[in-house]
């Protein structure tokens, strides 16, 4: 176990070392972005709105009594989606979409000799492939969690005006009362500490791949284990950390 | 010229190369011959600096590389052209962008300049036109023809080819072997290649490097390697043979079938 944490840590070292130019590095983020952002909006979109929309029922389900208003179905899956199911479950969902294909393609690059190919051209391979990878997680998971943010209040808006718990001015009153804005904020920084973990994890998995195939699909979901287990944790540190 | 000098390498305890030293000359084809498994293509790796070797030095035309500062190690490897035994073509990438890629990773050339270099060593690999190409559209030898091309576009001073025949029929495996040749000795490079196939050895090799169980047992010219008394070596020669006969046999044997059934 502290094996691997110190040949990960080696690992992310070797991302700043030799690095290419900087226009390389920028159109190499680019390319990534659009491959890990733009293909990972439509899984984003429809998991955020039926969470938002099943938090919103099961809300009202519960909230059988009288004297507690239904506009706090609204406020209380603004809390949920902003503080966990945003940032939580759209980075576990990714950690599976993302993580998977990051260290299925390094992983199939090592065992045809791609990432050799590079080295012996004098190009550092982690920095040519791992680095863009990191830098656009970094840049693309907050804009898809604030997507899932929109959404998943949306998808509680529709769910409950739809089936009759709440009417739209009960819920519009219930997302906009004791609003705390820090908690987009402490939102977007979980984000962040996700993105990195993600594709960081998923690249160490991924370029220590040897062997044929079937270590390429053991590495993709050694990647995807190894990814959720650190959201979790991270989760709980900064949890305590930022609250 | 190349010169190893006194190479080691162990992996968790087993020996793999057992202190290899040899000169691969300018403008000729090495060949390292031998079994499966004796260490050849990791010696290649070691010369390449893929793998570090225990103990052990590699100079390239007098220059010290494996242990040498970063910058001038990136220097000497401007000047590698390898292929691949799978080619290692970029999956993402078409043909052009393939054989591009590292002029404009390391060269200061301008666009148009690269893509007539694309098409000049396409064209010398017999490929011309196959620019857009993507690697998954090819069959193995144009794959093997498309590294080379990548190989030598940037002006390559040494060529590494690590088993460049495998995988290929007999007649595609001679004109790829034919190309390198013909390209070591246009180009004035230095050309080392990991083989097991004694038909490379008559048909290229101007001098062989026969490795045994990671030790070298035999150098040699091509002429004089028939006339060797290591017995290992004569071994190898002779199952070579005896797999090229019963090769042989069996096509024949599949031509009977193919006429027979034709009548």
């Amino acid at each position: 176990m502290l094996q691997h944490f110190g040949k990960y840590l080696l690992f992310m070292s070797t991302l700043f070392s030799r690095g290419e130019s900087p226009r390389i590095l920028f159109n190499r983020t680019m390319d990534e972005a659009i491959i890990i952002g733009i293909n990972s909006i439509f899984i984003v979109a429809i998991v955020s709105t039926f969470i938002g929309a099943v938090t919103s029922v099961q809300i009202s389900y519960n909230l059988d009594n009288a004297f507690i208003p239904r506009s706090t179905i609204g406020f209380m899956v603004r809390e949920m989606t902003l503080l966990e199911l945003a940032p939580t479950i759209t980075s576990i969902v990714l950690a599976g979409k993302v993580g998977s294909s990051i260290a299925g393609g390094l992983g199939t690059m090592q065992i045809t000799e791609q990432v050799d190919a590079l080295e012996v051209m004098g190009i550092n391979s982690t920095s040519y492939l791992v680095l863009p990878k990191v830098i656009a997680s970094i840049l693309v998971f907050p804009m898809l969690v604030i997507l899932a943010m929109f959404l998943s209040i949306g998808g509680g808006f529709i769910a409950g005006t739809l089936t009759g718990e709440i009417s739209q001015q009960e819920y519009i009153s219930g997302i906009r009362s004791d609003f705390i804005p820090y908690n987009v904020v402490f939102a977007l920084i979980k984000s962040v500490v996700f993105a990195f973990l993600i594709s960081s994890i998923s690249s160490f998995k991924g370029y220590y791949t040897s062997g044929g195939a079937l270590e390429v699909g053991q590495a993709s979901t050694g990647a995807v284990t190894n990814s959720v287990i650190a959201i979790l944790v991270a989760d709980f540190v900064l949890a305590n950390l930022l609250l | 010229m190349i010169e190893v000098h006194n190479i080691h390498k162990s992996f968790d305890g087993v020996k793999v190369l057992d202190g290899i030293s040899g000169v691969f000359e300018t403008g000729k084809t090495n060949l390292l011959l031998g079994a499966s498994g004796t260490g050849k293509s990791v010696l290649l790796k070691c010369i390449v600096g893929l793998i570090k070797p225990d103990i052990g030095s590699v100079t390239f035309d007098g220059t010290y590389f494996t242990n040498n500062k970063l910058g001038i190690k990136q220097e000497i490897r401007r000047k590698i052209g390898m292929l691949f035994q799978s080619s290692a073509l970029f999956d993402s990438m078409t043909v052009e962008k393939n054989i591009e890629f590292p002029l404009k990773m390391l060269g200061d050339m301008e666009k148009d300049e690269r893509i007539d270099r694309v098409n000049t060593v396409l064209k010398r690999v017999g490929l011309e036109g196959a620019n857009k190409k993507m690697p998954s559209e090819l069959s193995g030898g144009m794959k093997k023809r498309v590294g080379i091309a990548r190989a030598i576009a940037p002006h390559c001073t040494y060529l590494f080819c690590d088993e460049p025949n495998s995988g290929l029929d007999p007649l595609t495996a001679l004109k790829i072997d034919e190309l390198i040749k013909e390209i070591t000795e246009e180009y004035g490079i230095t050309t080392i290649i990991v083989t097991h196939d004694m038909n490379s050895v008559i048909e290229i090799g101007d001098k062989i490097f026969f490795l045994f169980k990671g030790k070298k047992l035999w150098e040699g010219t091509r002429d004089a390697i028939m006339d060797t008394d290591v017995k290992e070596l004569n071994e190898f020669i002779f199952s070579n043979r005896l797999m090229r006969d019963a090769k042989k046999i069996e096509d024949e044997e599949e031509q009977q079938e193919v006429n027979g059934n034709n009548r």
